[in-house]
């Protein structure tokens, strides 16, 4: 019985912390359309078999270049194939790039600036050096070394685009741990006989979340944009892989007579980036307790 | 030599700092002595090296700049300065906890605070996670928080419990020795009432010896049965908490006592130790308090003064008022 009321406080009280976050987002009309704009994405990819009206791959050249009508909402490209459809399907690709590829830049960029903030000296120099070397790099010009160097496909694309974007996370993390570091309680932490390892993992990484959830979100939008521009140069996924880019460069010679082929993707990219950047901005303002109240 | 009836002994320890302006010599041939069961108070101004002195015994002095230049701390008869880190690991809240001088702090915001007490009990004991956890909250009931409060976060607590919480931690895996580094210095004088009689209370019950390093000599009254005046990074006078508070030796010990408001008289300025305390990396040489010392004769600039049993169990490092037989 006792057991049970504290359990249920607790519960109670961890959902009310949780509650405020998510009503002070709802308190900012751009992040909630944000989010509005992800979750359809979001649902669209999932259920991207039931919802798109052909498969992305199926062509019909009856219906080659053919604007939108009833039949074909978005149009056809030159091979007949159903724009809509391959928008549907290409948000699965898109999406999944955009993760993914975070995932890669969160966790080694992550690990990397924990280690170079928590250890200090010679092991900082040495790692945030080569972060700057990295990032003197334009991004976009280090994520093309590295598909052409990779090849083309799906998978090298996302590590291509995770690579580049690694300094960054180091660079946040790094400054997280700096001022985290120092509290007593981590202090504390060593006293009790914790290795460094579990003060980094448990005790530091939790208390720098919010900068590093405020970045990823941010950053999987970034990661889309750069992806799409490696698929529209042909070195990302390659056809009949409906990613958003290769679909915009795949149009690029017709745009003068079949704008549309160009437009409908570049709308998918640009709406997607948007949400994304609502949400991260949204966050950003939630999670900062100096905006509190 | 190491003493069997002793847990810890510390012979001759020397931390230094080395910064850019010179070397800040932190602690300086500090000798202490810790029987079992004990409490010692350890007093002295900010910046005398108590805290770099139960950093040390934790081993966990920041490196660099800090670096154990000599000596030997032993303790339960081994010497803590050759042990290797993993060893010192297990000693570390294990054997010796440590509670820190600001609750506010010194909990992780983002762990509840049962599974922060559970974390010290499951790195130190063969236990499982709900077996760490139902230890956690017996020693919340121990220190007087309710067990519905267990898996709440540490800004929901005051701060008198959050240093309650803090005990817990330390007392968790019933360490041999526990250091508190000034653990009330942070809470107001009520709760700070609260805070040392739990500590005392638990100390008697635990079986725990402990080092309360502090600067108020009311707290060393309350709860010390030695005490420990520690000047300049050294000790300069050890004994037995009644003998220190009858008859003071040292003149530094003197001129704290003295620097005590009276309560009985109308006092418009309190009485002080003229001058300041040594910039720690140019000691005086000899005695390091001998230019703010009313006593000072020719050879305490020269000489480094020895500790000194003036009566048994009173020791005193002073050449002008510490010499053997003479009775203070």
């Amino acid at each position: 019985m006792q057991t049970a009321t504290t359990a249920t406080t607790a519960t109670k009280k961890r959902r009310k912390e949780m509650g405020e976050v998510i009503h002070r987002i709802g308190r900012s009309p751009m992040a909630v359309a944000g989010l509005v704009i992800l979750a359809v994405i979001f649902f669209l990819a999932i259920f991207a078999d039931v919802i798109a009206p052909v498969h992305y791959a199926k062509q019909n050249l009856m219906h080659a270049f053919e604007p939108p009508s009833a039949q074909f909402w978005l149009g056809t490209d030159e091979f007949g194939r159903d724009i809509l459809s391959r928008i549907i399907y290409g948000a699965r690709i898109s999406l999944m790039v955009g993760f993914i590829s975070v995932g890669i830049a969160m966790c080694v960029g992550g690990v990397l600036g924990a280690v170079a903030g928590y250890y200090g000296g010679r092991t900082d120099n040495l790692i945030m050096r080569a972060m700057d070397i990295l990032l003197s790099i334009p991004s976009i010009l280090l994520a093309i070394a590295i598909a052409a160097s990779l090849g083309p496909g799906l998978f090298n694309l996302m590590i291509a685009v995770g690579i580049a974007a690694i300094p960054q996370y180091a660079r946040i993390v790094r400054g997280s741990v700096l001022s985290i570091r120092g509290q007593e309680f981590v202090e504390a932490a060593r006293a009790v006989g914790s290795s460094d390892a579990r003060i980094i993992f448990k005790h530091i990484l939790p208390n720098c979340m919010a900068p590093i959830i405020v970045q990823g979100t941010l950053g999987v939008a970034t990661a889309i944009l750069v992806a799409a521009g490696l698929s529209f140069i042909g070195l990302g996924t390659q056809p009949p892989i409906p990613e958003w880019g290769a679909m915009l460069s795949g149009g690029r010679s017709y745009i003068r007579d079949y704008p549309y082929m160009t437009l409908f993707p570049g709308i998918a990219i640009m709406l997607t980036i948007l949400a994304l950047n609502f949400v991260g901005d949204g966050l950003r303002d939630a999670l900062d307790p100096k905006l509190k109240r | 030599m190491a003493n069997d009836r002793l847990l810890l002994d510390i012979q001759d320890l020397s931390i230094h700092y080395e910064v850019e302006d010179g070397t800040v010599r932190a602690v300086e041939g500090l000798d202490l002595r810790l029987g079992y069961g004990e409490t010692l108070g350890f007093v002295g101004e900010t910046g005398a090296g108590k805290t770099t002195t139960a950093l040390g015994i934790m081993r966990l002095v920041p490196s660099p700049p800090g670096r154990v230049v000599k000596g030997e701390i032993i303790f339960e008869g081994e010497d803590l300065l050759k042990k290797s880190e993993a060893e010192m690991r297990s000693v570390r809240g294990g054997k010796i906890a440590m509670i820190f001088q600001d609750p506010m702090t010194s909990l992780n915001p983002v762990i509840t605070v049962d599974r922060q007490i559970a974390e010290m009990v499951a790195l130190h004991q063969d236990v499982n996670e709900k077996e760490a956890l139902e230890r956690a909250v017996e020693m919340l009931a121990l220190v007087g928080i309710r067990p519905e409060r267990a898996k709440d976060y540490p800004h929901q607590f005051s701060g008198g419990m959050k240093q309650r919480v803090v005990i817990a931690i330390a007392l968790a895996c019933d360490p041999a020795l526990l250091i508190a580094d000034e653990p009330t210095t942070a809470l107001d004088v009520t709760i700070q009432a609260q805070v040392l009689e739990l500590m005392k209370d638990l100390k008697r019950k635990l079986k725990t010896s402990m080092i309360m390093i502090t600067h108020d000599l009311g707290i060393v009254a309350e709860t010390c049965d030695k005490v420990a005046i520690m000047y300049a990074g050294r000790v300069v006078e050890y004994a037995e908490k009644r003998h220190l508070f009858l008859n003071p030796v040292h003149p530094y010990t003197q001129g704290l006592f003295n620097s005590l408001p009276d309560l009985d008289e109308d006092q418009e300025e309190l009485k002080t130790i003229p001058g300041l305390m040594p910039d720690p990396t140019n000691l005086p040489s000899g005695c390091p308090f001998h230019p703010r010392c009313g006593h000072a004769g020719p050879q305490c600039a020269t000489e480094s003064p020895a500790m000194v049993e003036v009566e048994p169990g009173h020791l005193v490092a002073c050449p002008v008022r510490g010499r053997k037989g003479d009775k203070p």
